[in-house]
This record gives C-alpha cells, sequence and structure tokens, in this order.
C-alpha cells in the first residue's frame, strides 16, 4: 500500500500529507522570520545613532508595524503550526491530521495573507503605519487608505489558525493511538491542545476588531470614533481580550517543547508532569481575564486598575510552576549539552528574566513609569524571541535528525547558539534601561542621553540576525550534505513515540496504530 | 579611526562592564543621567515618583533574591550533574510537598508586593483638592496648555530644527527635548492635569514627575503631580501617534510661588502684547523672516521645510493652487483648516501675526512668487467675519 | 447521514469561533457601554435625566469645571462662558457655552460630553443639554448653547470638583449623507 509523495510541483500544492503541510509551514515561517528580522534591522540601524539616517519617520513607523505583525502572525505562529502538523501525529501515535485537506487549505492562504499585508508597502500611502496593536482612531479615521488590505489580510490570517486550531484539536482528541490517555500525552501535545482552544476562542475576536474597523472606516459606523457616541478604548479592551490570550498562544507551544527535550538531556522523566498540564490550564485561563494591564494608563477606573493588577500577579504562580519544575527536571539528572539543551536551557533562563519584567509591569503604579517605554519592548522580546524563537530553534535542532534523516554539524550548531545567545542579550538588555530612562517606544529618533545604549543594542540586533543566518546555513546543510543517520532514538534520553519510527521518518507512519502501555 | 575602533570595542564590551557597576557617580554633576549611566528610573521629584522608585526597586530586589536561588539551584546542577563527569541520573519525578511548596510561597511574596502597590495607586488616584487645574491638549504633534480661569493658553511645539534631525546641521544638547514655550508650573502646589487629545491617542509622560496618563480624543483623564524641586523636567509622548510621534516633547518647567506668578502676569501681559501687535503693519521681508520661522514650527511636519510635502500623505505648497491661488482661499485653509483632511484649524492655535506672517511666506517663498502679502489685520478681520 | 467524531467536534469548534466573533462584534461593544453605564467606566455621561432630586445639600458645595475642545479641524469658536461653576448638590443649574461658524459655509456640529473623575459620572444629572441634538450654524453665525444639570446629593464625598469636557466634532458630512438617505 505504501505509496510515496506525488511528484513535482503537485506534490507541495495539493498536499494533505501532515509532514509535507508541516514542512511547508516550517518553511514559509523561516521566510516571514527573515522578512521580518529584516524589518528589525532597518529599525535598528535608523537607531544606532540619533537623527534620521535612513529612513523617513512615516517609514520607520511602516517598519515598526510590520515588523510585529509579520512575527507575530507570520513567523512564530505559523512556525510552531508547522511544528504541530509534523509532531503531533508522530506523538499520540496517529496516521495523519484529522482533516488533511482543510489542512492544506489553512497552509495555502496563509501565502496569499502576507502577499496583501506586504503589497501595501509598495502602495501609495504606504504599509500599515499604526503599529501591530492598531489602536483606533489612528488606525481608523487617520489610517492610510491601505487599511483595507490589511484589515483583510487579518482576516485571511485569522481564518488560517482557526482552521489549524480545529484541525489541532480534532487530532489529538479523536486519532490518539489505543492507551494514549489525556494524562500520556507529551507535553507539547497537550500545550498545543490548549493553544488551539485559545485560537479559536479568540481569533475570531480579533476578527470582529478589524471587521469593526472595516466598518467604521467604510461605512460610516462608529464603534471606536467618539463622534458618534463610540469610544477609542473600547477597540484597546477588544484588541487585548485577543491580544493578551494570543501572547499565550505563542508562548505556550514553547512550553511544551522545552518540556520534551529538557528530560531527554537530563536523561531523567520530566519533573510535576500533571502540574504542568495544570499549570498550563491555568494561564489560559487567566489569560482572559488580565488583559487590561496594557491599559493601565487609558484612565480606567481604580478598582479596576486594582483587579487587573492582582489578577496578573496571580500569573506569576502558575509560571513560576512550569520554570520550578524545569529546573527539578535538571536537578540530579545526567546532563549532556548539545545545541536542543543549549537553546532550551537558555529559554529557561531567558523566559524566566522577561517573567521577572513581566511581574514589575503587572505593578500598576510602577506601570506608570514601564507602559510604552523600551522597557516593555525589552521584557516582550524576552518572552517573545527568547520564549518562542529560542524554543523553536531548539526544536528544529532536536527534531531534525528524525525529518530528514541527516544529523547537523554539532559545533555549527553551538557557535550559532552563542552568537544568538550574546547578540540577542547584547540587544535587549540595553533596551530596559533605556525604557527605565525615558525612552518611548516606536520612536524613530531620540534625544541626546539615548545614544549609547542604543547603539549597543542595534549591535547587539545585527549579531543576533547574523546569528539566524547561521541558523538558515546550518540547516540546509544538513538537508544537503548532513550525516546521514538511521539512528531510531538520536537522542540516548528521548522518550516518545517519535522515537520508535524509523530515522528518516517515512512519508506514511503509524498506519497501523501502535499500542501505548 | 583609531578612537572609532577603540569607541566601539568600549561599545561592545560595556554592557558586560556595567552589569556589575551599577552606579551614577559617574554623571553626578548632572542632574539627568545621560550616556552610559542611564540605567534605572529616575527617583523623580515628587511623592509620587519616589512611591513608584521604592515599588520598582522593591520588586527589582524580589526578583534578584529569587533568581539567585532559582539560577543558582539550575547552574549548580549544570556543572555538578552532567554526563561527562559521570553523574548518574536519579528518577524521581514528582514531590508534593516541594510543589506546593513553590506554589504558595510565590503567593505569599504576591500578597506582600500587592499591599505597597495598593496603597501607591490609591494616591496616584486621589485628584481631590487641587490648587491648579491645566488643561493638556495632544495634537498631532504637539501639546497645548491651558491654565483654566487664568486665561493662559499655549502650544509648546518641539524647537529642534529639521536639518539638526536630518543631520544637516549639529545636534544641540536637548535635541528632541526642547521646545519653544516650557510648561510652567509652581512647587509645593497640587496641580491637576486634565488630559484630552484633538485627533488620535497621545501619552504625557514625564518620567522625573511620575506622571503618565493617556490623552483621548472625546474623552477626558485626570491625574496630578506636586513637585518638591525647582528645576526643568523633560519628557516625551507616549503613545504612537503618527510619523511625528517622537518629536512632541514635554517640557516643564517648575518655579517657586513667586516666579510662577510673576510668570503668568508676564504671560498675560505677553497676551496683550500680541494683540496690539496685529494692528502693525509689517513689510514683507518682516512677513517673510517671521513666517518662515513660524512656518518651520507649526507647518514643516506636515508640508516639509521645503514646501513638497509628503506625497500621498501630506500635499505640497510649492506651485500649490492654494498658495498661488486668491487669498481668501488661502485665508480660509489656514485659519479654518480643511475638513475632512488632516489640515487643522489655526485660526485659534497661533496669533494673527503669526498666521499672516506664515501665509505671506507660503505665498513668497520656494519659488512661489505671488508677490502679495497678508498683514495680521487682515487675518484679525477675516477671523471676525470676512 | 451519520457524522462521524472528527466531523462532529469540527462542527462544534466552527459554531464556537463564528459564536467568538458574533460576541466580539454584536455583543461587546453594547456590553462595554451598559457597564461604562452602571460603573462610570470612562466618563461618560448619561441621557437626559428624567427624575427629580428632592433635596439641596446647602451644606456642601462642588465646584464644576467646563472644558471645550474642537476635534480634528472643526474651525468653530467654541467655548464655555464662565469656566467654573460652584453649586450645592440638589441645586439645578444652568450654563451656556458660546459657539460660532467663523467659515463661509453652513455646518453641522455634534458634542460629546465627558467627566473626569469617572466616579462622578452618574452623579452628574443633565436636565437639558445642547449635546443632546446635533447643532446647526450657517456661515458666521454664532449662539449660546444651555446647559441645565443638577448634581446629586449622594455623589461621593471624595469629589470636590468635577469636570465636564465637551468635544465638538465636526459630522457636517455625515449629515449631509443621513440626509440624502432619508430624501
Amino acid at each position: 500500500m505504501a505509496h510515496g509523495p506525488a511528484k513535482g510541483v503537485g506534490r507541495w500544492l495539493f498536499a494533505t500529507n501532515h509532514k509535507d503541510i508541516g514542512t511547508m509551514y516550517l518553511w514559509f515561517s523561516f521566510a516571514m522570520f527573515i522578512l521580518g528580522g529584516s524589518f528589525a534591522m532597518i529599525i535598528r540601524a535608523e537607531l544606532f545613532a540619533p537623527g534620521m539616517q535612513l529612513v523617513k519617520p512615516e517609514f520607520f513607523n511602516q517598519m515598526t508595524t510590520m515588523h510585529g505583525l509579520v512575527m507575530v502572525f507570520g513567523a512564530i505562529m505559523p512556525a510552531f503550526v508547522g511544528l504541530a502538523n509534523w509532531m503531533i501525529p508522530l506523538q499520540i501515535g496517529a496516521p495523519d491530521m484529522a482533516l488533511p485537506r482543510m489542512n492544506n487549505l489553512s497552509f495555502w492562504i496563509l501565502p496569499f495573507g502576507f502577499a496583501l499585508l506586504a503589497s501595501t508597502l509598495f502602495m501609495e500611502g504606504g504599509a500599515p503605519n499604526f503599529g501591530w496593536t492598531f489602536y483606533a482612531p489612528l488606525s481608523t479615521t487617520y489610517a492610510p487608505d491601505t487599511v483595507n488590505f490589511f484589515i483583510f489580510g487579518v482576516h485571511i490570517i485569522g481564518a488560517s489558525s482557526i482552521m489549524g486550531a480545529i484541525n489541532i484539536i480534532a487530532t489529538v482528541l479523536n486519532l490518539r493511538a489505543p492507551g494514549m490517555t489525556m494524562m500520556k500525552l507529551p507535553l507539547f501535545v497537550w500545550t498545543w491542545l490548549i493553544t488551539a482552544f485559545l485560537l479559536v476562542a479568540v481569533m475570531p475576536v480579533l476578527a470582529g476588531a478589524v471587521t469593526m474597523m472595516l466598518m467604521d472606516i467604510n461605512f460610516g459606523t462608529s464603534f471606536f470614533d467618539a463622534a458618534g457616541g463610540g469610544d477609542p478604548v473600547l477597540f484597546q479592551h477588544i484588541f487585548w481580550f485577543f491580544g493578551h490570550p494570543e501572547v499565550y498562544i505563542i508562548i505556550l507551544p514553547a512550553f511544551g517543547v522545552v518540556s520534551a527535550i529538557i528530560p531527554a538531556f537530563s536523561r531523567k522523566p520530566l519533573f510535576g508532569y500533571s502540574s504542568m498540564v495544570y499549570a498550563t490550564s491555568a494561564i489560559a485561563f487567566l489569560s482572559f481575564i488580565v488583559w487590561a494591564h496594557h491599559m493601565f494608563t487609558t484612565g480606567m477606573p481604580i478598582a479596576g486598575e486594582l483587579y487587573f493588577m492582582y489578577a496578573t500577579m496571580l500569573i506569576a504562580v502558575p509560571t513560576g510552576v512550569k520554570v520550578f519544575n524545569w529546573i527539578a527536571t535538571m536537578f540530579q539528572g545526567s546532563m549532556s549539552f548539545e545545541t536542543p539543551m543549549l537553546f532550551a536551557i537558555a529559554f529557561v533562563i531567558l523566559f524566566t528574566f522577561g517573567g521577572f519584567t513581566g511581574l514589575m509591569l503587572a505593578v500598576a503604579p510602577a506601570d506608570i513609569q514601564y507602559h510604552d517605554s523600551y522597557f516593555v519592548v525589552g521584557h516582550f522580546h524576552y518572552v517573545m524571541v527568547a520564549g518562542a524563537v529560542f524554543s523553536m530553534t531548539a526544536a528544529v535542532y532536536y527534531w531534525l535528525p528524525k525529518w530528514c534523516g541527516k544529523m547537523y554539524d554539532e559545533t555549527m550548531g553551538k557557535v550559532q547558539f552563542w552568537v544568538a545567545f550574546i547578540g540577542f542579550n547584547i540587544a535587549f538588555i540595553p533596551q530596559h534601561f533605556l525604557g527605565l530612562a525615558g525612552m518611548p517606544r516606536r520612536y524613530a529618533d531620540y534625544a541626546l542621553q539615548f545614544t549609547d545604549w542604543n547603539m549597543v543594542s542595534s549591535i547587539g540586533a545585527f549579531m543576533y540576525g547574523a546569528a539566524q543566518l547561521m541558523f538558515l546555513y546550518n540547516v540546509v546543510r544538513t538537508i544537503v550534505a548532513g550525516e546521514p543517520t538511521s539512528v531510531e532514538k538520536t537522542w540516548e534520553g528521548a522518550e516518545g513515540l517519535e522515537w520508535t519510527l524509523p530515522t528518516p521518518a517515512p512519508f506514511h507512519t503509524f498506519s497501523t496504530p501502535p499500542t501505548v502501555k | 579611526m583609531v578612537s572609532r575602533v577603540k569607541q566601539l570595542v568600549v561599545y561592545t564590551l560595556s554592557p558586560l562592564l556595567l552589569l556589575f557597576s551599577v552606579g551614577q557617580q559617574a554623571y553626578a554633576e548632572d542632574a539627568h543621567a545621560s550616556g552610559w549611566s542611564l540605567l534605572n528610573m529616575p527617583q523623580g521629584v515628587t511623592g509620587v515618583s519616589n512611591d513608584i522608585y521604592d515599588l520598582h526597586m522593591t520588586v527589582i530586589w524580589i526578583c534578584v533574591w529569587i533568581s539567585v536561588v532559582v539560577y543558582g539551584v539550575m547552574f549548580y546542577s549544570m556543572f555538578a550533574h552532567r554526563k561527562s563527569k559521570g553523574y548518574k541520573a536519579a528518577n524521581f519525578h514528582e514531590s508534593t510537598t516541594v510543589e506546593l511548596l513553590w506554589t504558595i510561597l510565590p503567593v505569599v511574596i504576591l500578597v506582600w508586593v500587592a499591599f505597597p502597590s495598593t496603597k501607591s495607586l490609591i494616591e496616584l488616584y486621589d485628584t481631590s483638592e487641587a490648587d491648579i487645574d491645566i488643561k493638556v491638549t495632544g495634537y498631532q504633534w504637539k501639546w497645548q496648555y491651558e491654565y483654566l480661569g487664568e486665561g493662559v493658553e499655549f502650544m509648546s511645539e518641539l524647537t529642534t530644527s529639521e536639518s539638526s534631525i536630518y543631520n544637516e546641521a549639529p545636534k544641540t544638547e536637548y535635541y528632541l527635548s526642547e521646545v519653544n514655550e516650557p510648561l510652567v508650573l509652581p512647587i509645593g502646589k497640587k496641580i491637576r492635569f486634565l488630559l484630552t487629545a484633538k485627533d488620535v491617542i497621545h501619552a504625557w509622560w514625564v518620567p522625573d514627575l511620575g506622571v503618565k496618563r493617556d490623552a483621548v480624543p472625546g474623552f477626558i483623564n485626570e491625574t496630578w503631580t506636586k513637585i518638591d524641586e525647582p528645576g526643568v523636567y523633560r519628557g516625551f509622548c507616549a503613545e504612537l501617534c503618527g510619523k511625528g510621534h517622537a518629536f512632541m516633547p514635554v517640557v516643564v518647567h517648575a518655579v517657586t510661588e513667586g516666579e510662577y506668578q510673576k510668570w503668568l502676569a508676564d504671560k498675560k501681559a505677553a497676551a496683550a502684547a500680541e494683540r496690539e501687535m496685529a494692528k502693525q503693519t509689517f513689510t514683507l521681508e518682516q512677513l517673510m523672516v517671521k513666517g518662515e520661522a513660524a512656518y518651520n514650527r507649526s507647518c514643516a511636519a506636515c508640508h516639509m521645510a521645503n514646501g513638497e510635502g509628503i506625497p500621498g500623505a501630506f500635499p505640497g505648497l510649492k506651485g500649490s493652487a492654494i498658495a498661488l491661488g486668491p487669498v481668501d482661499k488661502h485665508l480660509d485653509a489656514v485659519v479654518n483648516g480643511v475638513s475632512g483632511t488632516a489640515m487643522q484649524a489655526f485660526g485659534g492655535q497661533l496669533s494673527e501675526v503669526d498666521l499672516a506672517a506664515i501665509i505671506t511666506y507660503e505665498r513668497n517663498a520656494w519659488g512661489n512668487d505671488v508677490g502679495d502679502m497678508v498683514q495680521p489685520l487682515d487675518v484679525l478681520k477675516f477671523k471676525q467675519g470676512q | 447521514m451519520p457524522i462521524n467524531a472528527t466531523q462532529k467536534i469540527t462542527l462544534k469548534l466552527v459554531i464556537a469561533a463564528v459564536g467568538m466573533f458574533v460576541f466580539a462584534v454584536f455583543l461587546m461593544p453594547p456590553l462595554y457601554d451598559v457597564f461604562c453605564e452602571i460603573t462610570g467606566i470612562g466618563g461618560k455621561t448619561k441621557g437626559q435625566y428624567e427624575g427629580t432630586v428632592a433635596t439641596v445639600d446647602a451644606q456642601r458645595q462642588v465646584k464644576i469645571q467646563f472644558v471645550a475642545t474642537n476635534n480634528g479641524a472643526m474651525p468653530w469658536e467654541f467655548a464655555p462662558v464662565d469656566y467654573q461653576v460652584r453649586v450645592h448638590p440638589g441645586e439645578k443649574t444652568s450654563v451656556e457655552f458660546h459657539a460660532r461658524n467663523p467659515t463661509s459655509r453652513d455646518m453641522v456640529a455634534q458634542a460629546i460630553p465627558n467627566i473626569s473623575p469617572d466616579n462622578a459620572a452618574e452623579f452628574f444629572h443633565k436636565t437639558e443639554c445642547f449635546c443632546f441634538n446635533q447643532q446647526p450654524l450657517k456661515a458666521g453665525e454664532e449662539t449660546k448653547m444651555g446647559l441645565v444639570f443638577i448634581v446629586d446629593p449622594e455623589l461621593p464625598a471624595s469629589v470636590n470638583t468635577i469636570t465636564l469636557s465637551y468635544t465638538l466634532f465636526d459630522v457636517t458630512e455625515a449629515t449631509a449623507a443621513e440626509v440624502a438617505t432619508i430624501n
């Protein structure tokens, strides 16, 4: 029965195989990562010194907006969907995803969504320039005409995410191998299941927000326009009702990846499996009731401020549990430090640091000073980049041998790790200093006292950018000229169904479900 | 060249060096930290800003102690429990006691932080019993201050020149944080700010005062301050508001009560003199000189200093129908704005002299050569019903 | 047609997603409005006050301040006649705003009220207000616009100053479009 993949471009266009679709997601997200990264390079190059050197302020605003949109919706989210496509069937012993044709559709509309978004860069009026949070009325009454393309693009991207999420939920709930009970699921599957529920709940809210914008702009409604009895602050409430769960959508799968890698290289089972599951659920639940901590300076009544401050501080508890669990897993393990482990450990260190600054930001009176400053930029890059991107990199190094049957070059992996780790910290630690000292975010130019740290930050950013090119090189080199490997279990301490399969993983796997004891 | 390389080396290494030397002594004589010594939040000069600073430091120290423990255990295991040393892995994977402990302990710490936070927040929200009320209005891209009941109101705009921003002229000490007219406030008085905006959302932030509050169009927000020490305090707009977001700083001059009263009296006298000046007639040269300065301050952000505007966003004035057409249309556009566009009504924002000078300048600069001029009196007449 | 487990869960999730969209567009804005009205969040004032306040609290005085802002390119002259009045809670007070259309075209404006502090919003009752209706002014025309209000004696003791802000929006075009549709 074992027929292989179709030949030629049809294999990809009409792909229904979870591995092929996963591969396309991964490559697409990496392309977006490079695109969003080049926007970041433009931003950091402009901010290298005071004064406007490379771009005009209006273009700078387009860069910050597009950087945010492309990285969040184009790079990180599709990367984890790709990973889910590849790994969830392998980890639960399923032959494929539950809805393979929808899987094809949800991938293939993505490039169109981003083409629409990116095409605005070449139109009169330019790309979206109102920040990735697109607050009204800057994004409605005062937006460039291209905003309609942005809205349509977001709709497409949102639809893709929702379809991806539905597919993942259906797969995990219905296609588990016999004996694979919920409490035996690998944590990556668990965190993705919870993430998928978050996606189904909040991506429609984002769609709703942009729909309301569309109506305000084109059909004379006034959801967000005070002139007609609307309220610009309502936009922020709706956006962050989506936006805060979105933050966890990005980070939860990363938790899952790290929870697979740390035990593997510690040669010791994950500490506190069930508390990990409960902590993830608790974080997901809390994400729905803390949104207005992004709005402490909007002039909410004090009761609202106090409530959102207390609720936000609570998130530190389940997040802390996770970090403690990872460290307890390492404790008294028998550790080795291959590239995936290095990235996973860096994840724990840096994500924890981002968690600390998150706790600081939760304290409402202090947030009066932090809000919308570079401190916030530093904070969320510690959780987004050192969180999501580092864990994604770890995942690629960890599973790449299984995917393509070739071994990556360990030395080059380590070199990339150190360049990325050092570059990242040089780029983002100074941003905390800048913010505390009073530099607001999204500034195209700055007062002279901010010069030194901006220069350092830019140097770090270039270094981190270079590390990504090294990553690309490492991956391509592995695929093209890596040392072939057919060891089923690449990593001595790795656990899970995927490691019972041949290497490289054949086109069809688990056509007969395995039995899990 | 060598010094440049040296500088780069210092820049690259300095984060490491600085992490271990948390000190602001290097710039002790400078009231405002700059360069490498910019590491922490300013303590500020108000009760609220000091409270915030204390809270900030408390949370930082809590984080430092937690990280010493957490990272300590982690680095210890990474060092001691490695395979290369032949360490054999243990096999434990849960412990109810430990897990309960590290759930409850953070809760206790959080409750401990919540108390002072709540106290500060209540203080921060207490706008009652203010001595002075000031309305702050955010514009694209400047601030307007109105001293309620005093009849004093003015625009506060960036004075840094475009050539300095585009590196054609040197940058001065207060590059991008200097304005034509600072907000003048007396020390020791409770000042209540009422914030709103004319177009998009802005946020008024002065770190040294511990004040940041959004200015939302159609809505009014309030916050307050009471400054302890005289001085100049600089801040910025903290909510993305378009292309001029980085170019609308806040400058506050905190002075003694006596100086404040004198400033207020001078301000009123100056306003009267301005009205008087509107009756004078100026020569073309005088208007062109005044016009260039006023244009660069109030119009160049959109129409650009060279009058060419930004294609697709803001129309150019060089050779435009308005600037070359009838004076009435030109006056109407500048004084009353153009509805449905970003062109504001400047009639209420600028003095008659400035308006007359700007219009004259626009009609006779960058190769526009209408040759006519507009006198302040013409503007006044236009404003009072054509 | 029998449906299998995958189709069942897919259907449920699609319904959930559509439900969340409906929730965001059709329920969140009105819910927010109701929430604001109950709690005073955002300082939105209520519509016309129909009730009566029997007692006047002569012991207490509250400062009422008025501020006026023109939105966007709105060129009208618009300002309160008196920037501040002192009132006893329960007392009916009437004030005026001055407006003038200095342009050469007929225009229509809408004033949007807002109150600070937020917790005063539900205790500030307007029995008459120019903000209840749109205000048309012909070219060059000027007018005095009235506001009659009562501060509820239940006003929290911590509030001693209330600021009422009006933002004036140019709705000439929107009104013209509306008239065009009606005709």
